[in-house]
C-alpha cells in the first residue's frame, strides 16, 4: 500500500460550510484549482454558446434585425472572446491542473500559490471583460472608459492563463517520479508540457500587443493603432488558427491516454507520437510573427523565388501543425486495432480529436489566397470546430479522470448518445458556415466600424437562410448538449456509483492512487520502469506481451 | 488501488530556477513582440512618411548607454552573489545582491531620466505609443528584478543560507534581462 486513504467528509453544519467554502477560495490545491476552472468554464460556455446561437439566429434573415447593432456586434464580441480565453484555453488548463501532477507521481503542483493567483487574475479579468463587453466597451465598443477597462481584464485573463500553464510547465519538468522520464510521460501531461511551452511565447505577446492597444487608445492620436477598433488587427492571431489550435493540442495528449487504457496496450511508436504532437504546438509561431501567414491569390503565377519566399513560412506556420495534428491522431487512433473497451471517454476524446484535425485542415486551407475564403465566414467555422473538438475532448477528459476528483462515475450509457449530440452540434454549427464562407458571406471576426456591421450585411446567390439556420440549430443543440452533460456530471458525481480506485483498469499513474485522490496525492514517490507503470504490475491483462 | 515500488526521494529539480526560466522567457517574448511592432511600424513610416521620430524629439543617448553599460556589472554582481552563497559566505552573499539591486535601481532612474528628457507626447502617435509600451514593460522588468534581489538577499541574510537555487535563479533573471534590454537599448535607442 503505497497510497494514504481519502480524508473523511463530515456531514455538513453551517459552520463546516463556511470552512469550506473558505477552504475552496483559499484552494492551493491542484485538484481544486483545476475543477474551479472546469465549473466556470462549464457555466461560461453555456452563456457564451447561447450568445453565439443568437448571433447565428440574427444572420438567418438580414432583412429583419431584431437586436440593436451596436449590442450585436458586442454579443459576437463576447462569443469570440468568451469561447476563446473563458473556456476554451481554461478546460484544458483547468484539467491540466487537475490531473498532470497525478501522472507525474507528484504530491503537488510547482509554485501551488501562484496557480491560485492565475485563477483569480483569469476569475476577475473575465468578469471585468464581460462586465465591459455588456457596456459596450469590447471589439469595437462605442463606451470609452469600458473599452479600456475591457483592454485591460483582457490581458489579466491573459496573464492569470499564463500564470497557471508556467506552474503546469514548471511542474512536469521539475516534479516528475523517479523514473519518469520525458519520453515516458503521458501523452496528456507532454501535450500540456506542449501547450505551456508555446503559451509562454503566444500569451505574452498577446498581452503586450493588448498594452499597445490600451495605450493608443487611452492616449489618441493620429496613430495607426487606432485603439479598440484596432484590437482585431494586433490582437487578431491569438483568436484564430494556428494559435487556437495550440490551444486545442491537449486533446491530442488526451485521446492517447484514453486509447491506452481501453486497449490496455503500449502504444507504438511513441516516439513519433509525441513528435506529431509536438509538431502540432507549431502554431505558436504564428504568434511570434503576429501576421497571417497566406499564401496569396496568383500563387501559382508567381516567380520561382516568390513562391519559396511565400512557401516556406507557410509550410512552417500552418502546414506542420496540420502535420502533427495528422499524424498524432493517425497514429494514436492505430492503437485502436487492439480490440478496444468502448467507453463514453474514448468516444468522446475521438470525436474531438476528429474535430480538432478537420479544424486544423480547415484552418490551412482558410490562409491558402487562391480558396478565396480569407474575410469570410468560412474562418468561423474552422474555428467553432477547434472549440467543438475542445469541448468533445474535455466532456470525455471528465468522464475519463472524473473518477480520481470525485469518487464517482458518469454512466457510459447515457453519455454515448450525449457524445454523438454533441459531435452533430459542432458539425452542424461549423461545416454550414464553410459552404456560406464559400458563398462569400463575410466573417465578423471583430468587424471594423467603418467597414460595417458585416455581421448582418450580407447577401449571396444560394440558400444564405439554410445554412444559418443550420449553423444556428448547431449551436444551439450544442447548448443542450452542454447543459445536459453538466446536469448529468452534477448527479452523478455527487450520488452516483462509486467510481473505485481504478475504474478503468489504467495504464498511468494518477491510477496508482485512491479515488477521490487525498489532498497530497500520494504518500510515498513511486519508482516507474515505464510509460505505462501500472500495465507493467498487470502481466497477465497486457495486450501486447 | 495499486501498490507499486516505493522510491526514494529524488535529487532537487531546481523547480526554482525552471520557473524563473519560464518567466524569464516570457518577459522576453512580450518585450519581442513589441519590438518587432517598433519596427513594423517604423518602417512603414519610413516609407510612406520618410521620418519615425516625432520633431523635435531627441534620444539622450548617455543615460541609454549607461543603462547598458550597468548590465555588465548587474551579471558580474549576480554571478559573485551565486560563488559565495554556493561557499555560505553571507556577507559576500548579501553585499553582492545589494549591489545588483542598487544597479537595477540605478537603470530605472535613468530611464525615469530619458523619459523625461525626451518629454514625448503619449498621444503623439505610433511612435509615443510604442516608446511608452517597450520601456514601460522593460522597466516594469527592472523593478521585478529589484524585488527580485531585494527578496533573495532577504532570505539569505535571514539564515536561509542552504536556499542557493533561489540565488542561482536570481542571477538567471538578470541575465535575461540584460538580454531583454540589449536588444531594446539597440532598436529603440541605436538605430531609433
Amino acid at each position: 500500500m503505497t497510497t494514504i486513504d481519502p480524508h473523511a467528509v463530515p456531514a455538513p453544519s453551517d459552520g463546516a460550510l463556511v470552512a469550506s467554502v473558505a477552504g475552496w477560495v483559499t484552494t492551493t490545491d491542484h485538484k481544486r484549482l483545476g475543477r474551479l476552472h472546469l465549473v466556470v468554464a462549464a457555466v461560461v460556455a453555456l452563456a457564451a454558446l447561447a450568445v453565439a446561437a443568437l448571433v447565428a439566429f440574427e444572420r438567418i434573415d438580414t432583412e429583419s434585425v431584431s437586436l440593436e447593432l451596436g449590442g450585436l456586434t458586442q454579443m459576437f464580441s463576447f462569443a469570440r472572446f468568451g469561447l476563446t480565453y473563458l473556456v476554451m484555453l481554461p478546460l484544458v488548463v483547468g484539467l491540466g491542473l487537475a490531473i498532470v501532477p497525478l501522472q507525474l507521481g507528484a504530491r503537488s503542483l510547482a509554485f501551488p500559490r501562484l496557480a491560485a493567483t492565475g485563477f483569480w487574475l483569469w476569475l476577475v479579468g473575465g468578469v471585468l471583460a464581460v462586465v465591459a463587453i455588456a457596456a459596450n466597451g469590447g471589439p469595437n465598443g462605442g463606451n470609452p472608459r469600458f473599452v479600456d477597462l475591457f483592454t485591460l481584464s483582457a490581458g489579466l485573463v491573459v496573464l492569470g492563463l499564463l500564470a497557471s500553464l508556467v506552474c503546469l510547465g514548471a511542474s512536469i519538468m521539475t516534479t516528475r517520479a523517479p523514473g519518469l522520464n520525458m519520453r515516458r510521460l503521458p501523452f496528456f501531461s507532454w501535450s500540456i508540457l506542449v501547450l505551456a511551452l508555446g503559451a509562454v511565447v503566444a500569451l505574452p505577446i498577446a498581452a503586450a500587443d493588448l498594452l499597445v492597444v490600451f495605450l493608443a487608445h487611452k492616449y489618441p492620436s493620429l496613430s495607426e493603432l487606432s485603439g479598440n477598433r484596432a484590437i482585431g488587427d494586433w490582437v487578431g492571431f491569438a483568436f484564430t488558427q494556428p494559435v487556437t489550435l495550440l490551444f486545442a493540442v491537449p486533446v491530442l495528449g488526451l485521446l492517447g491516454d484514453v486509447v491506452g487504457t481501453a486497449t490496455r496496450s503500449r502504444l507504438t511508436p511513441r516516439g513519433p507520437i509525441l513528435g506529431a504532437i509536438g509538431l502540432a504546438g507549431l502554431g505558436v509561431l504564428a504568434a511570434a510573427i503576429q501576421t497571417p501567414v497566406f499564401l496569396s491569390s496568383g500563387f501559382a503565377d508567381l516567380s520561382a523565388n516568390d513562391k519559396v519566399a511565400e512557401l516556406l513560412p507557410f509550410l512552417l506556420v500552418q502546414v506542420l501543425p496540420l502535420l502533427g495534428t495528422f499524424l498524432a491522431v493517425a497514429l494514436v487512433a492505430g492503437g485502436l486495432r487492439t480490440k478496444p473497451k468502448v467507453s463514453a471517454a474514448l468516444v468522446f476524446s475521438l470525436l474531438g480529436a476528429l474535430e480538432v484535425l478537420a479544424g486544423a485542415a480547415a484552418g490551412v486551407l482558410h490562409h491558402v489566397g487562391d480558396a478565396g475564403l480569407q474575410g469570410s465566414v468560412f474562418e468561423e467555422g474552422t474555428w467553432l470546430l477547434l472549440v467543438g473538438g475542445v469541448l468533445l475532448g474535455s466532456m470525455g477528459a471528465v468522464a475519463h479522470w472524473g473518477p480520481k476528483w470525485w469518487g464517482r462515475r458518469l454512466p457510459d450509457k447515457a453519455l454515448l448518445p450525449l457524445a454523438l449530440l454533441t459531435f452533430v452540434g459542432v458539425e452542424l454549427a461549423s461545416v454550414p458556415l464553410w459552404i456560406a464562407g464559400f458563398a462569400d458571406q463575410p466573417g465578423a471576426v471583430f468587424p471594423a466600424v467603418e467597414a460595417g456591421p458585416s455581421v448582418v450585411e450580407f447577401s449571396y446567390s444560394g440558400p444564405a437562410s439554410l445554412w444559418n439556420t443550420l449553423s444556428a440549430a448547431g449551436l444551439a443543440l450544442l447548448v443542450v448538449s452542454v447543459l445536459a452533460f453538466v446536469l448529468l456530471a452534477l448527479r452523478s458525481f455527487t450520488t452516483g456509483e462509486s467510481a473505485g480506485d481504478d475504474p478503468w483498469d489504467g495504464l498511468t499513474l494518477e491510477w496508482a492512487t485512491t479515488s477521490p485522490a487525498p489532498a497530497d496525492n500520494f504518500a510515498a514517490l513511486h519508482a516507474v520502469r515505464s510509460a505505462e507503470p501500472l500495465l507493467d504490475l498487470k502481466p497477465s491483462t497486457r495486450s501486447d506481451a | 488501488m495499486t501498490a507499486l515500488p516505493s522510491a526514494p526521494a529524488p535529487a532537487p529539480r531546481r523547480q526554482l530556477l525552471v520557473g524563473v526560466g519560464l518567466a524569464s522567457a516570457a518577459g522576453a517574448a512580450a518585450t519581442g513582440g513589441l519590438l518587432a511592432l517598433f519596427l513594423q511600424f517604423r518602417d512603414r513610416a519610413m516609407s510612406t512618411e520618410g521620418a519615425w521620430l516625432p520633431e523635435g524629439i531627441k534620444v539622450p543617448m548617455v543615460p541609454a548607454n549607461v543603462m547598458l553599460i550597468a548590465l555588465l556589472p548587474i551579471c558580474v554582481f549576480a554571478q559573485w552573489a551565486v560563488y559565495s552563497a554556493t561557499r555560505g559566505d553571507r556577507p559576500h552573499t548579501g553585499a553582492a545582491l545589494g549591489l545588483t539591486g542598487m544597479l537595477g535601481l540605478a537603470i530605472i532612474n535613468a530611464q525615469a531620466m530619458i523619459w523625461k528628457v525626451m518629454a514625448v507626447p503619449a498621444a503623439q502617435g505610433s511612435y509615443s505609443v510604442l516608446f511608452y509600451a517597450l520601456t514601460g514593460l522593460v522597466t516594469l522588468l527592472a523593478i521585478i528584478g529589484v524585488v527580485f534581489s531585494a527578496v533573495t538577499a532577504l532570505r539569505f541574510l535571514g539564515g536561509r543560507t542552504a536556499d542557493r537555487e533561489v540565488v542561482v535563479a536570481h542571477a538567471l533573471y538578470w541575465y535575461a534581462f540584460s538580454v531583454v534590454f540589449t536588444m531594446l537599448w539597440f532598436v529603440v535607442y541605436v538605430t531609433k
